[in-house]
């Protein structure tokens, strides 16, 4: 039996693209997607027919691999429709290395896209409601995050202030992404003058609600070498699920990154300090300080501190959503798959004046449902295998 | 085919009749002694099957908090997640005070009133008001 670390540079991305961030009025998701899918292929050099393994999910569509095999026009040997919320992408680069590491595919793309925001206006969310929150109508997801904020507050003291610090910092970022929908100068008190949504949440604390599209290709390390740009290795990948609903996480200050993270880490061989840049899914400003926490940057109770002393921000010990996050560039519904592109651009060398400079290894972490689904995945640099 | 037992509502549907006649009822293992909610077919961790209906003490602690901001004229909500005696958690309205009062640490009794879509359902008012 191989242990999970044998994965740890099997595998590398080859390809990565956005497409449509921000607002792209009358287009469908799927053609989104499938641009954004398009872009990612010709990124690495490849044809559309080298693709032989999908992994999709589309907001509006429970069997959207089905949907791109047929919109491609390909027969793949895999198709992967698995669903975590924002966090499935990460699943997926989890699943395909698995599968291009047995040999049962060649060629991976990984997809999403979203057309919420000109489409249908409004957050779309995938989570089933369920019958013991839904009668009391709880402004979903930001309630269910809201709640993890108020006994964040209360245990830690972590502050209005500080959950503001998040939104600058990643404002800061977006103003240096050329792609980003959300710009210009954004202080703590701007943050705290916006309108209370869910107590202590404010509209600066939510993320954006956007269009956009991303997809990635991945490849077996020994193909990887030959192709157009230089490859980023995945050096772990690690996922966790503890509940659905909020009510049923058993401490509401504890997600399930602390064991995705750590399984992540234990596959790469590396530490929270060896990395040089973070993208973490944040979709509140909440979940920054969490995921910090429980990805082992900073102990539990002071990721407060932690984001207020800029640590996160351009000039920061620790760049965090170079891209300006969910909070900043683009929210299309299930974002994760954002945070692996905003990876393998950094790591290699192309984010421009965000660029985080000479970064070798990038830690990329998706989040589903509400705080409910972790995905970590961890990249390097191709000499950092 | 497989037969279900036609002598007992399933979990969720009896959960909602015991509240619809007035009786907040949840359930515990008398196995493992561990009290559960919300209703399932199998307890969660231990697996127990010999789930039975009991009536909990209906005190509990304001466990998380936050308030539900409306757009005039609608009125605030409290949502907040309320800790039975019992250790399970529960979603709920704190009613009884004002929504931004609530606090984490507020002992709590639990009520059962009308919900939307003709349900009933549970919430908690402050110890000390009811």
């Amino acid at each position: 039996m191989t242990s999970p670390s044998s994965l740890r540079g099997k595998t590398a991305f080859v390809g990565a693209a956005t497409f449509g961030c921000g607002e792209a009025p009358g287009y469908t998701s799927m053609e989104l997607a499938a641009e954004a899918g398009r872009l990612a292929v010709e990124d690495a050099g490849l044809a559309l027919s080298d693709i032989n393994g999908l992994f999709i999910c589309l907001p509006n569509d429970f069997l959207s691999g089905l949907s791109l095999a047929e919109y491609y026009g390909l027969h793949p040997k895999m198709t992967n429709n698995s669903r975590t919320g924002g966090s499935a992408f990460l699943g997926h680069a989890e699943w395909a290395a698995l599968a291009l590491d047995a040999g049962l595919i060649d060629y991976a793309l990984i997809v999403y896209g979203s057309n919420q925001r000109t489409g249908a206006g409004k957050l779309v969310s995938a989570q089933a409601p369920s019958p013991f929150e839904y009668p009391y109508r709880p402004n979903n997801p930001v309630a269910s995050y809201a709640l993890a904020a108020s006994r964040h507050m209360h245990l830690f003291g972590t502050t209005s202030e500080h959950l503001a610090s998040v939104a600058v910092s990643a404002r800061q970022w977006a103003n240096l992404n050329p792609e980003a929908f959300r710009q210009g100068d954004l202080s703590i008190d701007d943050v705290l003058a916006t309108r209370l949504v869910a107590d202590p949440l404010r509209v600066a604390d939510c993320c954006l609600v956007t269009d956009g599209a991303a997809a990635v290709v991945m490849t077996r390390a020994d193909r990887a070498r030959d192709l157009r740009k230089p490859p980023v290795s995945l050096l772990g990948a690690a996922s966790a699920t503890w509940h659905s609903e909020i009510a049923q996480l058993e401490d509401l200050t504890v997600t399930a990154a602390k064991e995705s993270g750590a399984r992540a880490f234990a596959q790469a061989g590396l530490a929270p300090a060896d990395v040089d840049v973070a993208n973490l899914y944040d979709a509140f400003t909440i979940n920054t300080i969490l995921f910090l926490e429980d990805l082992g940057f900073c102990p539990k109770g002071e990721g407060g501190p932690f984001v207020a002393s800029g640590a996160i921000a351009p000039g920061g010990s620790l760049p965090v959503n170079t891209n300006g996050g969910g909070l900043s560039f683009c929210h299309p519904g299930m974002y994760g798959l954002f945070t692996l592109v905003e990876s393998i651009r950094q790591l290699r060398a192309e984010a421009g004046d965000r660029q985080v400079k000479d970064a070798t290894i990038a830690l990329a972490h998706g989040n589903g449902g509400t705080l409910s689904s972790q995905a970590t995945c961890l990249l390097g640099v191709a000499d950092s295998v | 085919m497989t037969q279900v037992p036609s002598t007992q509502l399933p979990p969720t549907a009896t959960y909602f009749k015991n509240l619809a006649e007035g009786r907040f009822m949840i359930q515990r293992s008398p196995s493992t002694g561990e009290w559960v909610f919300y209703p399932r077919m199998v307890a969660p961790r231990t697996g127990a099957t010999d789930l039975v209906w009991a009536e909990p003490s209906g005190l509990g602690t304001v466990y998380a908090v936050t308030v539900k901001r409306a757009k005039p004229p609608a009125a605030d909500t409290s949502i907040a997640i309320v800790e039975l005696d019992e250790g399970p958690r529960l979603m709920t309205h704190v009613q009884g005070v004002a929504p931004d009062e609530v606090r984490i640490g507020m002992r709590v009794r639990a009520s059962i009133v009308d919900g939307p879509d003709e349900t009933r359902i549970v919430v908690f008012v402050p110890e000390d008001k009811a």
